[in-house]
């Protein structure tokens, strides 16, 4: 079961709310559709300037494995205040820590409401719908 | 989606499996850049078992494939193996292949996305001459050995012939764990000494596990067609679909060494068309190198200042030029080394220069 504390989206980002400001990463599966499953299939990663505003669901930098690119998306609407310097140089922390130290922003979101996107068991249930 | 006689095998290594060219392949066993280190520091292996194989038999086999075939067919000896491209009348081919020269018959090596084209192509043409076309796709396994041990390691399981008579683009044929007449050649798609074997679907499963195990001290590993891509861009070959295609034609692509304008091997399809390219081609295939942290990925723009000069044809990461690496075709005078261009990424800019073809090779400069 994947973390109950945070929501998803359906492009595969996760947003968890800390006090005031929102973190932001992608999940466990975005992860194994870029690397396949390999931490080091990951090169590299594009992200936003903070200060950056943000609409939901707006592209705000990108990652990229050995085969493919893919965008990434803000699950909610809200300003860059940081971003996790750490793994820019470092994506295998990505990969072996998606929900932890693997953050990617932190936002200030602009309400504080994560209504519309999915639980825990709500993802898992669309990821199913996937499989197919 | 085809299976090659080794699609268990590979989901039992780990092998992450895709579509390619309506096949079930393996992409990876493991990350894709160690893959390709491993084919660069000892040897790799490839199951091949999605390429063409097309046999053409008969007394006119010859003389049929040098009215389809831009290289010079009659001319390559006997044991020997020539890339050769099927080009339609506008000189653009439909595919690019190998050409194993026997005494009176021919095989071909193709493309498996292109593997039933091909076969129309052949058939649609042969109309006239005395030749006998043999799909043995479907009944035969392929794998390739590739890296500087491949010599030592694949000796080990081949008695009656000794592969170091065997010269680059020749062929023989060995008894190889104990299958009689297998065809063994020194050929591949990664710029390293290495070997390519026919074997029968029954047996390319056991071939394919005594060339681990024999190799496993050596360090041979399985190999997917990820690393493949990287392994053939580094080297400078063209992959159909990327480099060549409907609309590049084989001379811009620097092919040259596959087609033949001599008098003597009579007209062939597209050879009219392509005469006119090589009086006064436009554009050159070359390589790009970028050390800036994106990949130029097939379709990113090139630009020279301001002006919109190509686009990539093929892109990835080269662990063993430490750098990213792509191919592209460019007006011929920004063609040469050292040209200073930009790779457009949305409209990013990311500075790259232009580089000779091979990247890296240690079967051709």
């Amino acid at each position: 079961m994947r973390p109950t504390d945070r929501k998803y989206s359906k492009s595969h980002e996760w947003v968890k709310l800390d006090g005031e400001t929102a973190l932001v990463g992608i999940t466990d599966f975005a992860v194994q559709a870029l690397s396949n499953g390999n931490e080091s299939d990951l090169v590299h990663c594009d992200l936003p300037e903070s200060g950056r505003l943000l609409a939901a669901g707006e592209s705000f930098g990108e990652i990229e494995s050995v085969k493919a690119v893919s965008d990434l998306y803000a699950p909610i609407a809200g300003e860059v205040l940081e971003i996790n310097s750490g793994i820019e140089d470092h994506l295998e922390i990505v990969s072996r820590d998606p929900w932890g130290q693997g953050w990617i922003l932190r936002l200030k979101p602009e309400r504080k409401s994560l209504d519309g996107l999915m639980d825990a068991a709500e993802y898992e249930k669309y990821l199913a719908t996937l499989a197919h | 989606m085809k299976q090659t006689a080794l699609n268990a095998v590979h989901a039992r290594l780990g092998g992450k499996l895709i579509e390619f060219g309506g096949w079930h392949m393996p992409v990876q066993y493991g990350p894709i850049l160690d893959e390709v280190r491993c084919v660069r520091t000892t040897a790799g292996l490839f199951d091949l078992g999605h390429m063409g194989r097309v046999h053409v038999r008969g007394k006119d086999a010859v003389r049929f494939l040098d009215t389809i075939c831009t290289n010079w067919v009659a001319k390559i000896p006997v044991g020997a193996i020539r890339y050769s491209l099927f080009c339609r009348a506008d000189g653009n081919p439909i595919d690019d292949l190998l050409v194993y020269r026997e005494p009176e018959n021919v095989y071909l090596v193709v493309n498996a996305s292109n593997t039933a084209v091909d076969l129309d192509w052949i058939r649609e043409h042969s109309k006239g001459f005395a030749v006998e076309i043999d799909d043995e796709t479907d009944r035969t396994g392929m794998l390739a050995l590739q890296g500087q041990c491949s010599t030592e390691v694949l000796q080990k399981l081949v008695t009656d012939c000794d592969l170091t008579s065997i010269g680059y683009y020749k062929f023989g044929f060995g008894t190889v764990c104990g299958i009689k007449n297998t065809r063994i050649s020194r050929t591949g798609y990664t710029g390293e000494l290495g070997y390519e074997l026919y074997l029968p679907n029954s047996e390319t499963e056991r071939v394919w596990n005594a060339i681990l195990e024999v190799g496993a001290a050596a360090g041979v590993k399985p190999i997917g067609l990820g690393a493949r891509d990287v392994l053939r861009l580094e080297a400078g070959m063209p992959l159909y679909g990327h480099e060549i295609d409907a609309t590049h034609n084989p001379i811009e692509a620097g092919l040259d060494f596959g087609v033949s304008f001599k008098d003597e091997k009579g007209d062939w399809i597209g050879r009219a068309a392509l005469a006119r390219v090589k009086a006064s081609p436009t554009k050159k295939l070359v390589g790009i190198a970028s050390d800036g942290p994106r990949i130029p990925r097939q379709g990113a723009r090139l630009f020279k200042g301001e002006r919109d000069i190509g686009y990539v044809c093929s892109g990835a990461p080269s662990p063993t030029l430490s750098t990213n690496i792509a191919s592209a075709y460019v007006p011929l005078e920004l063609a040469a080394p050292g040209t200073s261009i930009d790779v457009d990424f949305r409209g990013k800019r990311q500075p790259a220069t232009v580089r000779e073809l091979p990247f890296f090779s240690r079967t051709r400069k």
